[in-house]
């Protein structure tokens, strides 16, 4: 591969890089916010039940 | 709608790299404008968004456009250092420099970048309530009334304090360099709504627990 | 109309008058920008360019601005007045509209010596400087009341307003250095005065928004 097309490969490289971390961060986050969810429903069963 | 993103964005890619014909004086590194540019005018319409919702904000106090506001920003500031970095390739391979101050959209995506940083800094400095959303609204509509007013000075700059080095910006595209870029930037901007509807939801769920667990302690 | 200028009027005096009598904002003005220009004296390497020269007085006018706004709500602050100025039932643009004017002349107080000082101690000042720096005086004055006002309301005020100010103080600068050392400083010249009608009418018309609760 020529220089310059090394260089341009790397920009789109850092475009699809950067769509797939925010992708991972979303993903944790969704992780996150099904814990809390679970945690939230299951204090509200006990207040409930209390 | 992300089904249409990743559509456009693929095929927009593939029709710049393989099909487009090359640029006779840049030759192959000229294809990062494929890329470059689109991110860039997304980048635009995300702070013309954030900015819009910051007026809705204002002009109906109704307090869902805050969180909107700020989520197109926050957008707005990742497509705009993007910029930057896919700019920075493209000066690296132009001039064998990592950055130049003759590149005007760079040195205006910089302040802007500054800008909407401080913007950042103003919503987590200050506690969250009414007043922090009006602050950030109007700081929002400083910043849209910026763009415009950065990219006169910085062109003007360029008589005296740099050469200002003229570039790419032709709009004589043939046609088929026109529908490949055309169909990319229809992908960013997808892909830029995406992710805002996205990331609303997120924040608005956040908010929603944070709402759920206080009504259940 | 003429109530709107009355209270404009009365708040700028307030304003001057308290500087008066307490005479806390305007020497620490001057004394930092002849502070600071003896500062870039040493900072400049022998043989520098006049045109950087000129370039460090917009610096050094930038920061005694910021100085002269951190002070623009101070003392508000400290005594619940910008409150008591709120509930007024005056239109609240109009304290902006006063603050700036204050603002500004602290600015041009500050100036009377700054640029003196700096003919002295580097180059001749231009005539296309001076208008140049005026025109500065009331765009910096007329975003920094606005962003002092913003910054007021955050934990971290003195921090937080030179990080709002800078970015929208670039093209100041760049109007500023451009009229003071091109050959046709008329178009940077109009610059600055677009900069200066276009902020202003925004901070104008956005300040109610930023003062109340």
């Amino acid at each position: 591969m020529t220089t310059s097309e090394k260089y341009v490969t790397a920009a789109y490289l850092v475009f699809l890089a950067a769509v797939l971390v925010y992708l991972v961060i979303i993903a944790l986050k969704v992780g996150r916010l099904e814990q809390d969810l679970a945690e939230l429903t299951r204090a509200a069963r006990e207040k409930r039940s209390g | 709608m992300g089904v249409a993103a990743t559509g456009l964005l693929v095929g927009g890619i593939a029709l710049s790299l393989l099909w487009a014909p090359e640029d006779a004086n840049q030759g192959f590194s000229q294809k990062i404008f494929y890329i470059h540019v689109p991110i860039a005018l997304t980048a635009y319409a995300c702070f013309g968004v954030g900015a819009w919702k910051a007026l809705r904000l204002l002009w109906t106090g109704d307090r869902r456009y805050d969180l909107e506001s700020y989520t197109a920003i926050h957008l707005g500031v990742i497509f705009g250092l993007l910029t930057l970095v896919t700019g920075s390739i493209w000066a690296k391979i132009s001039w064998g420099h990592w950055w130049t101050w003759g590149e005007r959209q760079l040195v205006l995506f910089l302040i802007l970048f500054l800008f909407y940083s401080s913007y950042f800094m103003l919503r987590y400095s200050t506690d969250p309530g009414s007043r922090r959303e009006r602050n950030s609204a109007v700081y929002a509509l400083f910043g849209v009334v910026l763009i415009p007013v950065s990219f006169l000075a910085v062109r003007i700059a360029g008589t005296i304090l740099h050469p200002t080095i003229f570039t790419h910006e032709g709009a004589n595209l043939p046609g088929s360099m026109l529908l490949a870029f055309c169909i990319c930037l229809a992908g960013m901007l997808a892909l830029a709504a995406t992710l805002y509807r996205v990331e609303l939801a997120g924040k608005r769920i956040d908010a929603s627990m944070r709402e759920l667990r206080e009504l259940l302690a | 109309m003429s109530q709107y200028a009355a209270d404009v009027v009365a708040l700028a005096r307030k304003d001057l008058l308290i500087e008066l009598r307490t005479r806390d904002t305007l020497p620490a003005m001057v004394l930092f920008v002849v502070s600071a220009l003896t500062v870039f004296h040493f900072a400049l390497p022998g043989g520098s360019s006049a045109r950087a020269e000129t370039g460090l007085l917009w610096i050094a006018i930038l920061f005694t601005g910021l100085l002269g706004l951190a002070r623009a709500f101070a003392a508000e602050r400290e005594q619940g007045l910008l409150d008591g100025l709120v509930l007024a039932p005056s239109d609240r643009s109009a304290i902006w509209v006063g603050k700036t004017i204050g603002v500004s002349a602290f600015l041009v107080l500050a100036e009377l010596v700054a640029l003196p000082a700096f003919a002295l101690f580097f180059h001749p000042v231009t005539w296309e400087l001076i208008a140049a720096v005026a025109l500065a005086d009331i765009g910096i004055a007329a975003i920094g009341t606005l962003l002092a006002a913003i910054a007021a309301a955050s934990r971290s005020r003195e921090l937080l307003l030179p990080l709002l100010f800078l970015p929208l103080a670039i093209p100041v600068v760049i109007g500023g250095v451009g009229a003071s050392v091109a050959a046709h400083p008329g178009s940077f010249l109009g610059f600055l005065g677009l900069y200066d009608a276009v902020f202003a009418i925004l901070s104008w018309a956005s300040f109610e928004y930023v003062v109340t609760e």
